[in-house]
């Protein structure tokens, strides 16, 4: 899809068009507006978390038009014409968390839950395309997150709980997508 | 932290990015896929007034074949990495990209966007320098060819013009009688390297006729070990050959130490990864995607 040709000055905004967890949004966004921020500030979901702001944590990661990446490191006005799922887009709107979710709750994955949603979705995008990575494939799949509580081994513990719960699960890997 | 505030610009074909860049120069900066430039700007060690997104600009998004690969300015890593004209022409470029950061950070970043950056720890500016790229630079009045032997010029520096955008990276064709990788050392996969190689052999006939070891993390810049390539051109290759080159590595590299690693360090496992990358590149002679 082709974008027009724009200019903003600075401390203006941007009418942009974006879909988030399958809604259709028109927002105004100021250019120097991170994704994350429009995420958190003008949709009011805040969910998606951020730690360093400079692209090293992991915890603002979404997926954008299916792939992760961090949302702090994107203006929200490059996301102009994308799809953005993020944590609040994983759960089906009856409260019955996706596999994913519920393979790290049951495997106690986390402590403090800052990291959380980055890893959610970082894991979505290593088992959607790889269903039975190996351990280190794991470890690999998801060192561009970061948790200062756990040292990995419970998040290791629940993507592998993932694996099975996904083989055994009809829904399958991809977020739901229901409007939040 | 927040970004501060700049005067956005979303130009949809090159003509208008180059009139912006013409216009405001100095005071702007190009935003690709933003991997780089995005921190520099929260972490305030850049400030631009105007920053020009090459996103929608639709004819940088390609990946073109002849007489190897030229890479447009807004391919991202993801992509390239996934290419299977990129693997055939260009296999070295296939192994260094899933080093390059982390699968989130390869979703968007670009190609041309890292060798624009020029980091001397980076994979891709020291592949241009292995492969011998050629850089593709157009401003509003001309466009120029630039060999990546004339284009890092140090430290995150290079010789694009503050009105200039970097288009295309064109990567010759891998000689069918050459093996090429990539090896490095970090703490964490896809960190930084304390050190690492992008090597390239050409061993027709079982003689060495050309050999590029092309290290980053060690300077301030991608460097070639020129003196060890030239040791190796004539010999056969095997183990005795790549030891001598990786003495020569040991003793012409001069990195500095850091709170990552010794210089001596540094210099010892740069030796270790000429062994272990030459006959890695050996073993790649003849097998193409």
């Amino acid at each position: 899809m082709s974008l027009p040709s724009a200019t903003t000055p600075a401390g203006e905004t941007l009418a942009i068009n974006v879909t988030v967890n399958g809604t259709l949004l028109s927002l105004n966004v100021e250019p120097r507006h991170s994704l994350a921020d429009v995420i958190r500030e003008d949709i009011s979901l805040t969910g998606t978390h951020l730690g360093c702001e400079h692209g090293v944590c992991g915890a603002c990661t979404i997926l954008l038009d299916g792939e992760p990446s961090r949302a702090c490191l994107m203006l929200g006005v490059q996301a102009d014409g994308a799809d953005v799922v993020t944590i609040e887009g994983l759960a089906n709107n009856d409260g019955t968390m996706h596999p994913v979710q519920q393979a790290m709750y049951e495997a106690m994955s986390f402590q403090c839950a800052f990291c959380t949603p980055g890893f959610l979705m970082s894991t979505i995008a290593l088992l959607r395309d790889n269903p039975s990575p190996s351990e280190v494939e794991i470890r690999e799949g998801l060192s561009g997150n970061l948790c200062r509580c756990t040292g990995y081994q419970s998040i290791v513990d629940g993507v592998e709980t993932a694996i099975r719960l996904i083989a055994s699960n009809s829904a399958g890997i991809d977020p739901v997508g229901e409007p939040t | 932290m927040k970004n501060p505030p700049f005067n956005y610009h979303r130009p949809a074909s090159v003509d208008e990015a180059l009139a912006l860049l013409t216009e405001h120069g100095d005071e702007a900066k190009v935003l690709a896929g933003g991997q780089s430039l995005l921190p520099i700007m929260a972490l305030r060690l850049g400030r631009p007034e105007h920053v020009i997104d090459i996103g929608a600009i639709d004819e940088l998004k390609s990946i073109s074949v002849g007489g190897g690969i030229t890479i447009g300015a807004m391919v991202r890593h993801a992509e390239a990495e996934k290419s299977a004209e990129v693997a055939e022409q260009t296999p070295l470029i296939t192994a260094a990209l899933p080093y390059v950061g982390h699968r989130a950070i390869r979703n968007r970043g670009t190609v041309v966007g890292s060798i624009a950056h020029a980091d001397g720890a980076a994979e891709m500016p020291a592949v241009c320098l292995a492969i011998g790229a050629t850089m593709h630079i157009a401003s509003s009045t001309q466009t120029r060819q630039v060999a990546a032997a004339d284009f890092f010029q140090g430290f995150f520096t290079t010789s694009i013009e503050a009105n200039e955008l970097l288009t295309a990276v064109h990567f010759p064709a891998q000689s069918t009688s050459a093996g090429s990788t990539v090896v490095e050392i970090s703490r964490r996969h896809s960190d930084y390297a304390m050190c690492g190689l992008a090597c390239m052999i050409d061993a027709p006939d079982g003689t060495i006729v050309s050999a590029a070891l092309s290290f980053f993390g060690v300077a301030s810049a991608a460097v070639r070990a020129t003196e060890a390539e030239a040791a190796l051109v004539g010999k056969a290759p095997n183990n005795e050959t790549f030891a001598a080159a990786a003495t020569i590595v040991s003793n012409t590299l001069a990195p500095d130490d850091d709170i990552h690693a010794t210089a001596a360090y540094r210099r010892h496992i740069a030796g270790v990864l000429t062994r272990r990358g030459l006959a890695e590149a050996t073993s790649q002679i003849g097998i193409r995607a």
